[in-house]
């Protein structure tokens, strides 16, 4: 799995540590992550609605931190879990992504929820580059 | 550097007293005031190390009085650590942060009585917590009974408690046995996104998730502490009470995002602030950012009271419904309403010169002595209530504002703290058999989630017993009654 949880790293919080080859593939890592934050199961969220997703941003950084954020967002405001994310990054000016995501609305009958996001936190958040590609450290406020 | 790897250091303490530990401006470079520990030396030694870092970066803070402080249940967080208290003078460029009030804006505590005892309700346990796990939605993504369009919630987070009255959610009563009267009166909601709106709108009477729960507890004689207050405030020996815990929900977690981004964009650049921590984003509390976000903080604040509020409709009603008697016969009245994740505007001595402060509690309780203007008429005699809940299995307190309050701005702890964390306690602990273990206690626990459950268990947290006893002998918060848990719903 390109994601773990970390066990040590915030008391009250989550914290997941992601890689990925590409920078699409780290975001892809990074938003399972926090979908199974919220959801024990991910193949029991459906690909029955598909969602179009567009942030940008001054710097890589900001850029998973503004997507993470939209993934909440749609979680609070429409309901939606999603398992699948097909993301294209480009840069430019400003780094740009574009992704296009699949999945469902909750329902506590189907899905074994686990416990709600508030917040991406930026304490100890990182995105680098690695020798193999692409890592993130990622606190979740919980 | 591999995420986590970094080392903390432990401070060395000057001891003030037996539960006050100086972290001194020698610690860390750019500290404006010494940090202080309110605990016993056995807490202070098993707290984790990144509160000693976080606490001392709150003091490098502009514009910080005195001391930074961390209550007895304190833990590390971002930003400020849990349990984080700091006073900041807006005369001396003193800041606002809401890394200093959570994302969960006035996240707190009520307590409501009844005039049941445990034998009353024993019989019917198992249909109350059924009934109100079906009538207060909890967990991911819940959405309340309560349908409103955005510009109908853009009234509530304007009015708070005063809206629900409007609306048939609230006794009359039940607003000056809230703090700020249920409604923050600065709130402004042409300082909130749309996208806090979209997320609020549907979320009114709902618990969330994480440490949030509604529980039913009961007073047992020996646990009266102060019995001529507790009586007073309407408690007796076998009572049953309901205490519940939650906060704004995406609404106010929203508002710290939108805010804590914008006080990045400008702290620096315009203000020329620097932090140690990006969660510690601030701007001037007398600067236009920091007013919006004050006014849009004051909007999460109104949310979070109608929140409560509408599920103590909830309960009220379960009440009603199973034992066939109205609210109002069954005693169901409001002790109290207290936040513990917000910053206030108020009145301090510092030195000698009274000065009004920005202050911020996260995870921290205000704690007024009697006779302050924070209290309600009603309570102004006596001290402020405390709320102060323990984990699910444990047990939680009612206190009162104590006489050496002014040494903390008026602040003590909000719960027990946590110890291990949830990803360590979801390895060690079933969710299933704890739920069995507690029911052989005497608790029955209904949870959303499993795991959830096993997030929370008692053994992932502080002792609550230590952590009230520090706040107690430190005279910043007096025990009243301690509650016994004994049927729980858990977000």
């Amino acid at each position: 799995m390109p994601y773990k949880f970390l066990e040590d790293i915030a008391i009250a919080d989550v914290a997941f540590e992601a890689t990925g080859k590409t920078l699409e593939e780290l975001f892809d890592s990074s938003a399972l992550a926090l979908e199974n934050t919220q959801v024990k199961d991910l193949k029991s969220v459906k690909h029955k609605v598909e969602k179009k997703i567009g942030v940008e941003a001054d710097n890589v950084d900001m850029l998973l931190f503004n997507f993470l954020q939209e993934l909440i967002f749609l979680k609070d405001a429409e309901l939606l879990l999603f398992s699948k994310f097909d993301i294209k990054i480009t840069e430019s000016k400003k780094y740009k992504l574009k992704s296009k995501a699949y999945g469902e609305k909750l329902n506590m009958k189907k899905h074994e929820l686990l416990v709600d996001v508030k917040a991406v936190s930026l304490h100890n958040f990182k995105v680098e580059k690695t020798k193999s590609g692409w890592k993130a450290d990622v606190i979740l406020d919980v | 550097m591999p995420f986590g790897n970094q080392i903390f250091k432990k401070p060395d303490f000057k001891k003030v007293s037996d539960v006050v530990w100086e972290v001194p401006t020698s610690f860390k470079q750019g500290m404006k005031v010494p940090a202080r520990i309110y605990a016993t030396k056995k807490i202070v030694d098993q707290m984790d190390l990144q509160v000693y870092d976080q606490i001392t970066n709150v003091a490098n803070l502009p514009g910080i009085q005195k001391f930074a402080f961390c209550m007895a249940d304190g833990h590390s967080g971002y930003g400020f650590p849990i349990g984080g208290v700091a006073a900041f003078d807006p005369e001396e460029n003193g800041v606002i942060s809401p890394g200093g009030i959570g994302f969960d804006i006035n996240c707190g505590m009520r307590l409501v009585l009844t005039n049941l005892t445990y034998n009353d309700v024993k019989p019917h346990l198992k249909t109350l917590v059924d009934k109100l796990f079906d009538k207060v939605p909890a967990g991911v993504g819940s959405s309340g009974f309560v349908k409103l369009t955005k510009d109908q919630f853009r009234k509530v987070v304007t009015e708070g408690t005063e809206w629900c009255v409007d609306n048939g959610y609230a006794w009359k009563e039940d607003l000056e046995r809230t703090e700020l009267n249920g409604k923050a009166d600065w709130a402004d909601v042409s300082k909130v996104s749309s996208k806090a709106v979209e997320r609020g709108v549907n979320q009114i009477g709902t618990l969330g998730s994480g440490n949030h729960y509604l529980e039913i507890q009961v007073v047992k004689e020996e646990n009266i502490f102060d019995k001529e207050l507790a009586k007073k405030w309407g408690l007796f020996p076998n009572q049953v009470v309901i205490m519940f815990h939650c906060g704004s929900r995406g609404f106010g977690h929203q508002i710290g995002t939108d805010y804590l981004q914008l006080f990045l964009s400008v702290m620096e650049k315009k203000y020329g602030i620097k932090i140690l921590d990006p969660e510690l984003a601030c701007a001037p509390f007398n600067s236009p950012e920091g007013q919006d976000y004050f006014k849009a903080m004051a909007c999460g604040v109104n949310m979070s009271f109608a929140n409560r509020q509408v599920i103590l409709h909830r309960i009220r009603e379960v009440f009603s419904d199973v034992f066939k008697q109205d609210a109002e016969k069954l005693g169901l009245k409001m002790v109290f309403d207290v936040s513990h994740n917000r910053a206030s505007v108020e009145r301090h001595k510092v030195d000698g010169e009274t000065k009004e402060l920005i202050v911020h509690r996260k995870g921290a309780t205000g704690s007024y002595p009697a006779g302050r203007e924070e209290i309600p008429k009603l309570y102004r005699d006596d001290g402020s209530p405390v709320i102060i809940g323990g984990s699910m299995e444990t047990g939680s307190y009612l206190l009162v504002g104590g006489p050496n309050a002014a040494e903390t701005f008026m602040s003590t702890a909000h719960g027990s703290g946590r110890t291990m964390s949830r990803t360590r306690a979801k390895g060690m602990f079933r969710g299933e058999q704890l739920q069995r273990d507690m029911l052989k206690q005497g608790i029955y626990v209904k949870s959303v989630s499993f795991s959830g459950l096993a997030e929370e268990a008692g053994s992932a947290y502080k002792n609550i017993d230590d952590v009230i006893e520090a706040t107690h002998l430190a005279g910043i918060s007096k025990k009243v009654v301690r509650f016994t848990p004994i049927g729980n719903v858990k977000g």
